[in-house]
C-alpha cells in the first residue's frame, strides 16, 4: 500500500514539475502558429519567418541590449489548443507579447485571455471581427477581408460588371469574407445574384457551380475561401467551361495555388497583398523595398516561393520589436501603448499607422492589389 | 455502513492527491492542465463504462460531448438561462437523444457499431459547423461566465475544486455501480451476449442505459469545459476528439475505473511535456503510445497491478 502510494505521488509530482525554467535575461515573445493541421500552409511560412528574423535581430545585438527568445507552440488550428497554449505563454512562459494565431477562430477564442492578462496580441489572421470593435490589447497585421472585398468591387466597377455570384467556403475565412462582401456590395452598386457555399473537406463543387452556370443573371463569380477548396472550385470551373470572369480571394495568394489548379487557374483574378509580386511593383509604392527584401530573403533562405502569410509574421515581429525599442521597456502595458503609437512603419503588408481607433493601420489603397494569372504566373492588373 | 457504500482506499487516496497537488501548482497554467485532465477523465469514465464493461465501441463520444456542450451554451448565451439550468436541460435532451439513437445502433456489433457512432458523430459535427445562426459556425462562439446561485466561477481554483469534486463523486458512483448487480450484468454482456440473453437479461435495454449514462457524463464534462474556457467551437465535436477519447480509455486500461483516469491525465499532460522536442513531438508521442500498447496491452493502469500484486505476495509470504 505504502509503496503504491509513493509511486503514485511520485508520478504526479513528475507530472506537476514540468516547469521549463529559464532564468536567462531575454525578452520572451510568444507565437501561436498552426504548423500542422488544416491551416499548416499559413503556420509554416509564419513560423519560418519568425524564427529567421528573430535569429537575425539577435545577431544584430537584439533589442535594447537584450536578446529575443521566441517561444512557439503549434495550435493545429484548433481553438481549444490555442486557448491552452495562450495560458501557457501567459502564466508559465511569462511572455511580454504574443504573435498569432494563424486563424480567425483561434484568435477570437483567445482574445478574452490576453485582454484579462494585459498582454499585447498581434494576430496574423484576416477576420475584421478581431479588431472591430477595438479591444485594448488586440492588434492585427493582415489586411482584412473587408479591404479585399473593396478591392474586388472596385475592379468590378471598372469592368462594368454588376451581377456577382458568390461561392464561399464555410470555414472562418470564407464565411467572414462572404459576410463582408455582401455587406459592402450595395455601396458599389453590385448585386449578389447567387450565394452558394461548400464545406472545407468537400472534394467536388460541380453541383454549386452548375447552379451558378445556369443562372442567367450572373456576370461574374467570386470564391472566398482558403485551403484546397478554391483550387477545386477553380478546376471545376474550368471543367464546366463557365465563361464568366472569375475572382479568387487573398486566401489563395501563393504560388502553390497556381501549381495545384494548373491550367484552370489561367486568367483567374486574385486579390492579394503586394508581397508576392514585390519585384513587379511600381517603385512609387512606399513599402516596395521592404516587401522585396523580404521576398528575396525568404526565397533564398527557404528555397520556396514567398506567400503573403509569412509577410504577416515579418510585420508582427518587427512592429513589436519597434515598440519595445520605443517603449524602452518590456512591460506588456508599455509595449501595448508603444504598439498603438506605431507611425509610418514600413511593413511587408504596407505602411502601418496604428491609433486608438485603428488597430490594423493599413491603407485600403496599398494594402491589397489585383492580380491576374497569366501563363502560370502573376501579373498586376493596373 | 462503510462497506455498503464502498468508500474504499483508492477513493480516499485519489481525494488526497487531488487536495495535495494544487500546492505544487506554480501558476494558472497548471490548473488549466489539471482541469482539462479531469474533464477528459470524466468523459473517459463514461466511455469506459460503455467500452470496457458493456463492450460497445463508440467513435462518436467527442461529438456527443460537443453537442451537449453546444446545447448548454446556446441555452445560456442566446436564451439567457442560468448555466446550471442549461446544463440540466442539455443533459435531459442528450439523454433522450442517446436513448433514441441507441435503440437502432446498439443492435449492430463490432465494426458496424463503430461505423454507426462514427457516422452520427460526423453528422453532429457538420450540423454544428453549418448552423451558424445558433452555433457561430466553424469559428465557434464565446460563452458567458459560469454563475451558480450568484457565485461566479472566475478563478482557476474554484473550477479545480468543482471539477475535482465531480471526479471523486463520479468515480465513487461508478465504483458502486460496477459492484452492484447492474455491474455484474454489464460484464456478463461484455463476456457473452448470447449467454446473457439465455439467462433472460434484456441485453438491448441495458446497453441503451449504459449508452445514455456515458452520453450524459460526456455532456456534463463537455459543457463544463465550454464554460471554463469561455469559448466553444465545432472542433470539440470533431472526429479527432472522439478518437482521442477512445485512445485515452484504451491506453489507460479498458474496463478499469482508474484506467480511464490515467489515460486522460497522461494524454492531456504528455503533449505539454513533449513540447520542447519541437518538430519531433508527434513522433515521440506516437512512439510512446505504441510502446505502451505493446508492453502494457492492458493499459497503463496494469502497471500498478504488478506493484499491488508484489506487495500482497510479500504479505502472504
Amino acid at each position: 500500500m505504502l509503496k503504491r502510494f509513493t509511486l503514485r505521488v511520485l508520478a504526479l509530482l513528475l507530472i506537476s514539475s514540468f516547469a521549463v525554467l529559464n532564468a536567462k535575461d531575454t525578452i520572451k515573445i510568444g507565437a501561436l502558429v498552426a504548423t500542422t493541421g488544416s491551416a499548416s500552409f499559413l503556420g509554416d511560412p509564419e513560423l519560418k519567418t519568425l524564427q529567421h528574423y528573430v535569429t537575425k535581430i539577435n545577431a544584430q545585438g537584439g533589442v535594447n541590449g537584450q536578446k529575443i527568445e521566441l517561444i512557439h507552440y503549434d495550435t493545429a488550428a484548433n481553438p481549444k489548443k490555442a486557448v491552452t497554449f495562450t495560458k501557457r505563454l501567459i502564466n508559465q512562459d511569462k511572455v511580454v507579447a504574443i504573435i498569432g494565431p494563424s486563424t480567425t477562430g483561434e484568435t477570437m477564442a483567445i482574445i478574452k485571455f490576453v485582454e484579462k492578462a494585459g498582454i499585447p496580441l498581434m494576430s496574423m489572421s484576416a477576420g475584421v471581427s478581431i479588431i472591430d470593435p477595438i479591444k485594448k490589447y488586440v492588434f492585427k497585421v493582415a489586411a482584412t477581408d473587408r479591404m479585399a472585398c473593396m478591392k474586388i468591387m472596385q475592379d468590378l466597377n471598372r469592368r462594368n460588371l454588376t451581377n456577382l455570384a458568390l461561392i464561399s467556403g464555410n470555414g472562418g475565412f470564407g464565411k467572414s469574407m462572404r459576410k463582408e462582401c455582401k455587406a459592402i456590395a450595395p455601396n458599389f452598386g453590385i448585386k449578389i445574384v447567387a450565394d452558394e457555399t461548400y464545406g472545407k473537406k468537400d472534394s467536388d463543387m460541380t453541383a454549386q457551380l452548375l447552379k451558378i452556370k445556369n443562372n442567367k443573371d450572373v456576370q461574374v463569380v467570386l470564391n472566398p475561401g482558403f485551403g484546397q477548396g478554391p483550387a477545386i472550385v477553380t478546376k471545376n470551373y474550368a471543367q464546366l467551361k463557365i465563361k464568366y470572369p472569375f475572382y479568387q480571394s487573398h486566401g489563395v495568394a501563393s504560388k502553390k495555388f497556381i501549381q495545384i489548379a494548373g491550367a484552370a487557374a489561367e486568367s483567374v483574378r486574385v486579390v492579394s497583398p503586394p508581397v508576392i509580386v514585390a519585384n513587379k511593383l511600381d517603385d512609387s509604392i512606399a513599402n516596395k523595398k521592404v516587401a522585396l527584401a523580404y521576398k528575396n530573403e525568404y526565397e533564398k533562405t527557404f528555397n520556396s516561393d514567398v506567400s503573403s502569410f509569412g509577410g504577416h509574421a515579418y510585420d508582427a515581429i518587427y512592429i513589436i520589436v519597434d515598440a519595445i525599442k520605443r517603449a524602452g521597456s518590456t512591460e506588456p502595458s508599455k509595449i501595448r501603448d508603444a504598439i498603438q503609437n506605431t507611425k509610418n512603419f514600413e511593413g511587408v503588408d504596407g505602411i502601418v499607422n496604428l491609433s486608438e481607433t485603428d488597430h490594423l493601420g493599413l491603407n485600403t489603397k496599398t494594402g491589397m492589389i489585383m492580380l491576374e494569372i497569366k501563363n502560370g504566373d502573376w501579373t498586376i492588373v493596373k | 455502513m462503510l462497506k455498503k457504500y464502498n468508500i474504499n482506499n483508492q477513493i480516499i487516496l485519489l481525494t488526497g492527491i487531488l487536495i495535495i497537488i494544487p500546492f505544487f501548482f506554480q501558476n494558472d497554467f497548471y490548473f488549466e492542465i489539471a482541469i482539462l485532465s479531469i474533464l477528459n477523465a470524466l468523459i473517459c469514465i463514461g466511455l469506459n463504462l460503455l467500452m470496457g464493461y458493456a463492450g460497445q465501441v463508440s467513435l462518436g463520444h467527442g461529438a456527443f460531448a460537443g453537442l451537449g456542450a453546444y446545447i448548454a451554451v446556446v441555452l445560456s448565451s442566446n436564451y439567457g438561462l442560468t448555466p446550471l439550468l442549461s446544463i440540466f436541460i442539455a443533459v435531459v435532451i442528450m439523454g433522450i437523444f442517446a436513448f433514441i439513437v441507441s435503440k437502432p445502433i446498439l443492435k449492430l456489433k463490432g465494426h458496424y457499431l463503430a461505423m454507426a457512432t462514427l457516422g452520427i458523430g460526423i453528422i453532429i459535427n457538420i450540423v454544428l459547423e453549418v448552423e451558424d445562426e445558433f452555433t457561430g459556425g466553424v469559428d465557434g462562439m464565446s460563452v458567458d461566465s459560469f454563475v451558480v446561485f450568484g457565485y461566479e466561477f472566475s478563478e482557476s481554483i474554484s473550477w479545480y475544486i468543482l471539477c475535482a469534486s465531480l471526479l471523486v463523486f463520479t468515480i465513487w458512483a461508478f465504483d458502486n455501480l460496477i459492484k452492484s448487480p447492474f455491474g455484474r450484468l454489464l460484464r456478463s454482456i461484455h463476456d457473452s451476449e448470447k449467454a446473457a440473453k439465455s439467462v433472460g437479461i434484456d441485453v438491448s435495454y441495458f446497453k441503451s442505459i449504459v449508452f445514455v449514462i456515458s452520453v450524459v457524463i460526456a455532456t456534463v464534462a463537455g459543457s463544463l469545459y465550454a464554460f471554463f474556457s469561455g469559448f466553444i467551437s465545432p472542433q470539440e465535436a470533431s472526429f479527432t476528439h472522439s478518437i482521442e477519447l477512445v485512445v485515452m480509455v484504451v491506453l489507460g486500461g479498458l474496463g478499469r475505473v482508474y484506467g480511464a483516469v490515467f489515460g486522460a491525465v497522461i494524454l492531456t499532460v504528455l503533449p505539454q511535456l513533449l513540447n520542447s522536442f519541437e518538430d519531433y513531438e508527434t513522433l515521440i508521442f506516437g512512439s510512446i503510445i505504441i510502446l505502451v500498447m505493446i508492453f502494457m496491452p492492458k493499459g497503463i493502469v496494469s502497471l500498478f497491478d504488478k506493484v499491488v500484486k508484489k506487495e500482497s505476495n510479500h504479505a502472504s509470504n
